[in-house]
């Protein structure tokens, strides 16, 4: 007897201890192996279901920049506002509930009942783009199945002074006219996003990564002066109004940096409220849309001829008897007058002694002067939809053609590249570029006249608005101003309509050191009177006069009133 | 040996109850800074608000019809402005 059994234990067979040895390495295999699984083969999908228990990603909002004008003062700012949206199925609310959210959300509670009723439709927008006051009082009624997300909401200060030039931006925040689409990539901002951990009630209580910083569209600073936009709009605006015009434009330069100071459409639109929109309103006449200049092309015609050396300003050009008649078709004069000056012929406004003297050139020399000054290419301001206007090759030019041209027909360019031409004879021959961005700093031109050319043509635009010129309207008190007149017969479907005309001016001032140039253009005007000197230049002179007052230049004449002409001593051009 | 291990011990404790204090500390400015960000947004929102109010008041025509109106102002007569040029600026 062995000693265990003496001691009266019981030996157990030997496979019962293997099998509890087998089982439980088994068992911790098995463990092992799951462990492996998941650690190792399955860990990045768990790990992700795990952070998606409490990690989120939120998106930042960005700001879309702000617009100011040359002074800092606000044209375009984003504010926030609120998005309420709906799932239709869900909404619990009892009747006094809808009755009072039809009313904060200023809807007509059938109009509302008819949202939520959409069968097809789970997402619902019921109202967009309210104040917050407003959203935190919905917020308050604390209905389910109603929620609020942000979204940013473009006013506009200037409203319909500044529409045209600022434009606006669809409900996406995105532009859709004017400077707002122009500069969209500047302005628009770019939204982030960043990851965070949430506790159970939503509180946000770890940053863990940015996953892209939000990026705020940057504030654009314009070339222009809201005070002078304001007064050019109320000028422009009693104009058309006063003379039953369809519509009218005026835009103005600074001589010396390029930059536009005002630009102003009528009829115009309110951006704030924008239903009810008609073509009419939206057209941006100054830039986008052309027309015949009529004779305020003249000046580029007569540098044209100074320029080939064939003619001084004192020439004399006949024009007798007022009448010219080329290949069949007769050029006429308002006033038939006997020999001119090259001078006299741009302060009347003889259109036979401009076509007298574009003959004398050669097309191509002609052609040149027009497309050095920027006439047949678009302005290069970098504004959607800029007109390039119509400026034929010289080779396809008959001499009827070249005649007509000479005072403006038969050509078509939009204002503010008329404006920028004139500019040649502001800045002693140099051609400035444009800005629609404030610069602030002086710009150097590109040489298209000489010297002596430009300030010939500038002595006889002053001329041109003496009494016994064309334009003696748009004379103000206490400082020189030269420019012309324009009064063009209005092209409709390819032939010119009678009685229909687009009356002009364009000119600058101070005479003896140009600062401004403005431009003037009034489309149809019905109301009796339709010479650009008795329609445009009063327009001219009141906005120059404010403008000039307004950026501090210096006088250069003595300050004596200005004695306006009477009605039939003024005189008259019929182009 | 045990000496060591209990000062270990010690020190351990000391981390882990240091560890949790830090971790309470930074929720609590964590909420704080998100309490400012949402603040400081609220401003910005204030900002802007009261931007678009100066503006409004500021309007040109506005200000025109109230200095012409109400305060029965007008622009002087040109013949008793006198331009002064601003020392340092170009000579005109």
């Amino acid at each position: 007897m062995t000693a265990a059994a003496a001691q009266g234990l019981v030996r157990l067979p030997v496979w019962r201890a293997r099998v509890v040895l087998v089982a439980f390495g088994a068992a911790f295999l098995v463990l092992a192996a799951r462990s492996l699984y998941l650690q190792a083969l399955r860990t990045e999908f768990l790990q992700e279901k795990g952070e998606a228990r409490y990690s989120r990603v939120l998106e930042v909002p960005a700001t879309r920049g702000r617009i100011l004008d040359r002074n800092g003062e606000a044209l375009a700012v984003s504010t926030p506002v609120k998005s309420v949206w709906a799932i239709a199925g869900d909404v619990e609310a009892d009747a006094a509930q809808r009755r009072r959210l039809a009313q904060l959300l200023a809807l007509e509670p059938r109009e509302l009942e008819r949202r939520l009723a959409d069968p097809g439709r789970d997402f619902v927008y019921l109202k967009r783009q309210i104040p917050p006051e407003t959203a935190g009082q919905v917020q308050a009624l604390r209905l389910r199945g109603v929620y609020q997300h942000p979204e940013y909401r473009r006013y506009y200060p200037g409203g319909e002074v500044t529409a045209h030039l600022v434009g606006f931006t669809g409900v996406d925040d995105a532009g859709q006219e004017g400077i707002e689409l122009a500069f969209q990539a500047t302005l628009g901002g770019k939204p982030g996003s960043r990851r965070v951990i949430k506790d159970r009630l939503g509180g946000v209580v770890e940053d863990v990564e940015s996953i892209r910083a939000a990026q705020d569209g940057r504030d654009l600073v314009l070339s222009v002066d809201g005070k002078i936009q304001s007064l050019a709009y109320g000028a422009l605006k009693s104009a058309v109004e006063q003379h039953r015009a369809r519509a009218g434009a005026i835009v103005a330069l600074d001589v010396r940096s390029g930059e536009v100071l005002a630009l102003s459409n009528v009829p115009s639109y309110n951006p704030n409220s924008r239903a009810r929109l008609t073509g009419a309103q939206l057209r941006n006449r100054v830039i986008t849309d052309t027309f015949e200049p009529g004779s305020t092309l003249k000046p580029f015609t007569i540098a044209a001829a100074l320029e080939s050396g064939r003619v001084t300003p004192a020439t004399l050009v006949p024009t007798a008897p007022g009448q010219l008649t080329i290949a069949g078709y007769t050029i006429h004069d308002a006033h038939p007058q006997g020999a001119l000056s090259v001078a006299q012929v741009l302060q009347k406004s003889s259109n036979v002694g401009a076509a007298k003297l574009a003959l004398a050139l050669a097309p191509k020399t002609m052609w040149d002067l027009f497309k050095r000054v920027g006439f047949g290419a678009p302005p290069q301001l970098g504004f959607p939809g800029e007109a390039q206007g119509r400026l034929r090759a010289w080779r396809s030019w008959r001499p009827v053609e070249q005649a007509t041209m000479a005072y403006g027909n038969g050509l078509s360019l939009s204002l503010i590249q008329l404006a920028r031409a004139y500019t040649v004879f502001a800045r002693d021959g140099e051609l400035v570029p444009l800005s629609l961005v404030k610069t602030g700093a002086a710009a150097s031109g590109e040489k298209v006249l000489s010297t002596e050319t430009a300030r010939a043509v500038r002595a006889m635009l002053e001329l041109a608005v003496q009494p016994g010129g064309t334009g003696p309207r748009a004379r103000i008190m206490g400082w020189r101003v030269a420019g012309k007149t324009g009064t063009a017969r209005k092209l409709v479907d390819g032939s010119y309509a009678p009685g229909k005309y687009i009356a002009s001016f364009v000119g600058f001032a101070p005479a003896s050191d140009p600062r401004l140039v403005v431009a003037v253009m009034i489309d149809e005007p019905s109301a009796g009177q339709y010479y650009g000197g008795s329609v445009a230049a009063p327009v001219f002179a009141q906005v120059t006069q404010g403008a000039l007052r307004l950026l501090g230049v210096a006088h250069d004449a003595p300050l004596e009133p200005v004695e306006l002409p009477g009605e039939g001593e003024q005189a008259r051009e019929s182009t | 040996m045990a000496k060591l291990n209990l000062l270990l011990l010690a020190v351990l404790v000391a981390c882990a109850l240091g560890l949790v204090t830090s971790q309470h500390k930074a929720r609590k400015l964590f909420s704080d800074l998100e309490r400012e960000q949402v603040r400081s947004r609220d401003l910005d929102v204030e900002y802007g608000r009261l931007q678009l109010e100066a503006s409004t008041w500021g309007l040109h025509a506005r200000v025109e019809k109230v200095a012409s109106g109400t305060l029965g102002m007008r622009s002087p007569d040109p013949r008793r402005v006198r331009v002064v040029p601003r020392p340092g600026a170009p000579a005109q």
